[in-house]
């Protein structure tokens, strides 16, 4: 039977360079590596290993490799080895399988069919190492047209409140809980260095965070846990989470054995309980009581903080974003079906949801249409990969996007898939002690901040290049986007052109 | 000025917008301790994270969203509630001479909420505890359908009937009933246990506690003590820990 | 035939252009004729490449300054006869001609070019709900985008505009422009990059009393057009020139900011400016980049506006283009190269060149007086735009050949 009988993976040891010093065995909490008793020898137990990849890195002689179980499947391309395991493992436990990270699936990712422009000729490109190149951007609602009084340089409209990003990039809401202190602690050190915003999810924010209020915006999900008007008043913005890009349309669901006693002061629930999100928030079962909550929030904090509307990518998105608009979302967020998530049932994160260039594309023409696209912000997130995602993304017409696993990969996170099991060799998504001190803040903060400011100084050269040199000029602009090997509908939808038209 | 502070104030709200509404309120509250509104029609959030030693009385009908992220502050309806009231309520008191609309005290984490008579659906969902917070909601009539659903901490006491799918999802907290629920209305994974000393107690303290409220308003006797009470606990704080296969 | 259906024009496909462009006004509204503009922009023969030029005028028609002045050319006989009966229903005519022309060698295949002095029908503009000028504006956009073989060159009051494809030079002298008198004079002598050879998609650009030269090619185009498109602004010709009147257009006439104003938000200071402001300047100004963030003009750029105030000279932030002014008495004269001025105007003094994003503005005198004491207030539009009015929902575009 497929099973964990036949592993995935085959750990590969070079025996003559191996030292035997043990240091994989310290470093693997899945207890992959032993010494054997009889042999004195280092072996493995393949099946355990989900190739995360610590030991690779962490041996000293670098003599461990990761490589796929030799077993080969029928070859047929409908029963494939991972359809027949998934069957097996629920033949065995009744249950619904569980997954984590983003959706590996290989659905089109639009990002690699859309191309850039540069200027040539006709206008000139520009060199941002030596002319000025802007990537501040603001979020929040504002009126259609503002009213001033040009003598006085004072400003007569009612302003709502706005969000500064010194670069177009903010951190996707990760949770206490699904995520290490430690690691949250080096998301919020690295917003603040950056002039960004971390997303405290929908944990609550534990008190050592507090202090980065600033630079924080906080999560109101359907478990409404460490909901408080302290909270709520201790950020820059406040979140309202519908959905999120890899469980579209369900709740959130941490096991007991992840609430140990700084997740459940932070939660305040009693340690060792399920912490269960609600799939729905039960005050909202209706547009209109999606307004409601929204001045909720803005009463409970006086109107000085934007709020945010964080729904997954679905099939109707254009027209739900322009709900959200009508209710009083100051900023849209749209997260995508290959966003990343600690722990989601495997079918969903697979098979629900839409991609969020389409979603993106979509959303920014309904808004456009109705004429309220300028009072409203717009981000998005769900496979950020590099800075020509952001790009293209902001050509198609977001404000600002947020990034979760690309933060986390800056930080040791292998794409191992296996963050719910709460072992992460990396210190991530755990709360093993052992495992989080793993992450020291100050220096994972530093390894985000310079992929941060790398990727801004490439949006500033793909920018400069463009002849563009403010981010608002970028956002939405389209024509500066060519589509390769997409079908005419992909393109339509798009609003882009085909490369060579 | 001495007198002033503890005179009783009163604003007329009549149909004012719930965001002037509210400034008024705010405004007159930075003043006064006690806060009289009359002629309430629908004005949502009234109340909204008031703080501890902050009174409302409200005469009228308050809007949706009555008592949201209430802080410590007491209120006070002489009239019937709408729905969501003490949404996400952190602390404080409720107490409603009426009755109320769906999800009261939905996902309240402390403080406690006295409703004389009947209340909607799904009140009590997701309320929580943490430590000293303990909220509570008493229901001197009958409960809509899904009580205490996804109910993860606190107390709910129910003097009338639970409508159906009684305490679904229910993982933390207990709840007091008077009659047994039939079996299709109570969800699997929930427990009718014996009431243990400390349940009569409590059971006791809340109903003296609705007795002071509404006594001479209600029509049905309130009981006397805790004799015919039932108490639904869930059979584990994890019921869905097998439901997942990593 | 004055284009040929095998080759893309404006509106098919969006064409970079180079270009020459000037400007002559007299402050006090003192009228001139067109022989010191055409001497001018004639000069600059080698920025343009033959395949567009064309001049604006104000004051030109002042014995029917109360009508709307629509230049109209037509490519057939059908279409005049369309867009007539369109006129006859929204608008009241009181007056119609063939717009005077004489041949130039040069010239081929002009298009029949008419004029029209208009007021809007009472009682259709009434019940439109939009005031006159929007009610104008949504015609011509129809006519441009419906009427095959149709385009309104102008349709300010008291101004005019007479373009087409050759170099300015020849069409001035096409248009016979030393015939008409004017206090304000723009030009522009075009280098598309491909030859679209249709006069309509000639310069100046004009809507309403606005008409724009420009020289560039601005790098934010579509992020304007897709801004501008939400408030009812179609963009038909996917100029650059077409975007920055409708800004203006949008800025002024509908969110009532100065002329000065809307063109200091499309030039917006830089971060870098704003962040050494007091700070109720820098709230000011981020107040202004964050509510009209799209209504940046990035890339190079150098736009002469005129309007029935007079001109408005502007240069993109980094000034990555020329353009030059000077003044003699009463007059100014603005244009890409100083000589072209030197040409017109040997005794002009103070010539120097336009700042990147500060906008040299010139006013009637009348204008200048009306406007002192005004409280720097902008007042706007009350009446719902275009897409606010109707029944039935708002009309998702086709993806045509306009969408980008």
């Amino acid at each position: 039977m497929f099973d964990r009988k036949v592993p995935t993976y085959k750990v590969l040891r070079d025996r003559e360079a191996c030292t035997n010093c043990g240091a994989c065995v310290r470093q693997c909490s899945y207890g992959v590596h032993r010494i054997d008793e009889q042999s004195g020898k280092l072996v493995a137990d393949h099946g355990a290993c989900v190739n995360c990849q610590r030991c690779v890195l962490m041996c000293p002689p670098r003599a461990i490799a990761i490589t796929k179980w030799p077993q080969v499947g029928t070859g047929s391309a409908v029963w494939t080895p991972d359809h027949m395991k998934d069957i097996a493992k629920q033949a065995r436990t009744g249950a619904v399988l569980l997954s984590s990270m983003g959706n590996p699936e290989p659905y089109p990712t639009y990002w690699d069919h859309l191309l850039l422009n540069a200027s040539q000729v006709t206008n000139p490109s520009i060199d941002p190492l030596r002319e000025p190149m802007e990537t501040r951007v603001f979020l929040g609602s504002r009126p259609v047209a503002l009213r001033v009084n040009t003598r006085q340089h004072a400003v007569i409209s009612d302003m709502p409140p706005q969000l500064r990003l010194d670069v177009p990039i903010m951190f996707s809401a990760m949770s206490f809980g699904s995520i290490s202190l430690n690691t949250q602690r080096a998301l919020a050190l690295a917003a603040e260095e950056l002039g960004t915003y971390f997303n405290c999810g929908e944990g609550g924010l534990h008190p050592d965070l507090e202090r980065y209020a600033n630079n924080t915006i906080v999560q109101v999900a359907s478990g409404r846990f460490g909901v408080n008007p302290q909270y709520l008043n201790n950020a820059a913005a406040i979140e309202i989470k519908i959905g999120q890009g890899a469980k579209p349309g369900i709740g959130g669901h941490l096991p007991g054995e992840k609430i140990d006693g700084e997740v459940s002061r932070t939660r305040m629930i009693p340690e060792g309980t399920d912490a269960i999100s609600p799939a729905p928030h039960h005050d909202i079962y209706s547009i209109e009581d999606l307004r409601q909550l929204i001045f909720s929030l803005k009463e409970a904090t006086r109107y000085r903080k934007p709020i945010a509307v964080k729904i997954a990518a679905v099939h109707n998105a254009a027209a739900i974003a322009s709900g959200m608009a009508r209710a009083g979302a100051d900023i849209i967020v749209i997260d995508g079906f290959r966003g990343g998530t600690g722990a989601a049932p495997k079918r969903i994160r697979n098979n629900v949801g839409i991609p969020i260039e389409l979603a993106l594309a979509a959303v920014d023409e309904r808004l456009r249409e109705e004429g309220i696209r300028s009072t409203v912000s717009l981000v998005v997130s769900g496979t950020i990969r590099d800075s020509a995602d952001i790009v293209r993304a902001i050509a198609l017409g977001a404000d600002a996007v947020s990034i979760g696993s690309a933060a986390l990969i800056a930080i040791g996170c292998h794409q191992c898939g296996d963050c719910a099991s709460g072992r992460c060799n990396w210190g991530i998504a755990t709360q093993d002690p052992a495992l989080t001190k793993r992450i020291h803040p100050q220096s994972a903060a530093e390894r985000i901040v310079n992929l941060v400011r790398a990727w801004n100084k490439e949006i500033e050269e793909m920018m400069g290049g463009m002849g563009i040199n403010a981010i608002d000029s970028l956002r939405g602009n389209r024509l500066m986007l060519r589509g390769v090997g997409l079908n005419q509908k992909e393109l339509d939808i798009l609003g882009v052109k085909h490369a060579g038209e | 000025m001495q007198e002033r502070d503890t005179a009783q104030d009163v604003l007329s709200l009549g149909t004012s917008h719930f965001r002037e509404a509210n400034e008024r309120i705010r405004d007159q509250l930075e003043r006064v301790d006690r806060l009289t509104l009359e002629e309430v029609f629908a004005q949502r959030y009234l109340g909204c994270a008031l703080p501890q030693g902050k009174h409302l009385a409200i005469h009228g009908t308050p809007g949706n969203d009555m008592a949201a992220y209430l802080d410590g502050g007491t209120i006070e309806v002489f009239g019937s509630a709408q729905d969501q009231i003490g949404n996400t309520m952190n602390d404080g008191e409720v107490i409603i001479h009426g009755r109320c609309g769906d999800a009261a005290g939905y996902a309240m984490r402390g403080g406690c909420i006295f409703i004389r008579d009947d209340c909607g659906w799904r009140a009590g969902i997701n309320m929580k505890e943490y430590q000293d917070k303990q909220p509570i909601i008493v229901i001197g009539g009958d409960a809509g359908s899904f009580l205490g659903e996804y109910m993860a901490g606190g107390t709910i006491l129910l003097l009338g009937n639970p409508g159906d799918h009684l305490a679904t999802g229910m993982h933390g907290g207990v709840i007091y009933l008077r009659e047994p629920p039939s079996t299709h209305a109570l969800s699997s994974g929930i427990t009718i246990a014996p009431l243990a000393e400390e349940d009569r107690v409590r059971i006791e303290q809340l109903l003296g506690r609705y007795r002071a409220c509404f006594a001479g308003e209600v029509r049905a006797n309130i009981p006397a003590d805790a004799e015919e009470f039932l108490k639904l606990v869930p059979a584990s704080s994890r019921p869905y820990a097998s439901l997942y296969a990593n | 035939m004055f284009f040929r259906e095998d080759r893309p024009r404006e509106g098919v496909v969006r064409i970079p252009s180079g270009c020459a462009i000037a400007g002559i006004m007299d402050r006090s509204g003192g009228r001139h004729d067109g022989t010191d503009i055409l001497r001018s922009i004639a000069l600059m023969h080698d920025r343009g490449n033959g395949l567009g030029g064309g001049f604006a005028a104000y004051g030109i028609y002042p014995e029917y300054k109360e009508l709307y002045a629509f230049h109209i050319m037509y490519e057939c006989q059908e279409a005049r006869a369309q867009t007539e009966a369109y006129l006859d229903t929204y608008f009241m005519s009181e007056k119609q001609e063939r717009i005077p022309t004489q041949d130039v060698a040069s010239i081929k295949n002009p298009p029949d070019i008419w004029r029209y002095f208009a007021a809007p029908h009472p009682m259709r503009l009434n019940m439109s709900g939009f005031d006159e000028a929007e009610y104008t504006m949504q015609h011509v956009f129809h006519i441009n985008s419906h009427i095959d073989g149709a385009f309104v060159a102008s349709s300010g009051k008291d101004m005019g505009a007479f373009k087409g494809v050759g170099y300015p030079e020849d069409i001035g002298a096409f248009y016979r422009i030393e015939d008409y008198q004017a206090w304000a004079w723009t030009a522009h002598g075009r280098f598309p990059t491909n030859t679209p050879g249709w006069w309509g998609g000639a310069h100046p650009f004009t809507l309403l009393n606005w008409s724009v030269v420009h020289n560039g090619e601005i790098s934010s185009y579509d992020a304007n057009r897709r801004y501008v498109e939400q408030f009812g602004y179609r963009c038909n010709l996917q100029t650059d020139t077409e975007v920055i009147t409708y800004l203006f257009d949008l800025l002024t006439r509908r969110h009532g900011f100065s002329q000065q104003m809307a063109a200091h938000i499309m030039t917006a200071p830089s971060w870098d400016e704003i962040d050494r402001m007091d700070a109720p300047c820098a709230a000011f100004e981020t107040a202004l980049r964050s509510v009209y963030a799209s209504a940046l003009v990035n890339g190079p750029f150098s736009v002469i506006l005129g309007s029935e105030e007079g001109l408005l000279a502007i240069n993109d932030r980094l000034k990555l283009r020329a353009l030059m002014v000077a003044e003699h008495d009463r007059m100014v004269y603005l244009a890409s190269e100083q000589a072209a001025i030197e040409v017109v105007c040997p005794e002009a003094a103070s010539i120097r060149s336009i700042e990147g994003g500060v906008p040299f503005v010139v006013q009637l005198d009348e204008v200048v007086a009306r406007e002192q004491g005004a409280s720097g207030e902008n007042i706007q539009l009350e009446a719902p735009l275009a897409h606010e009015i109707g029944v039935l929902p708002p009309r998702r575009k086709e993806v045509d050949h306009v969408r980008s």
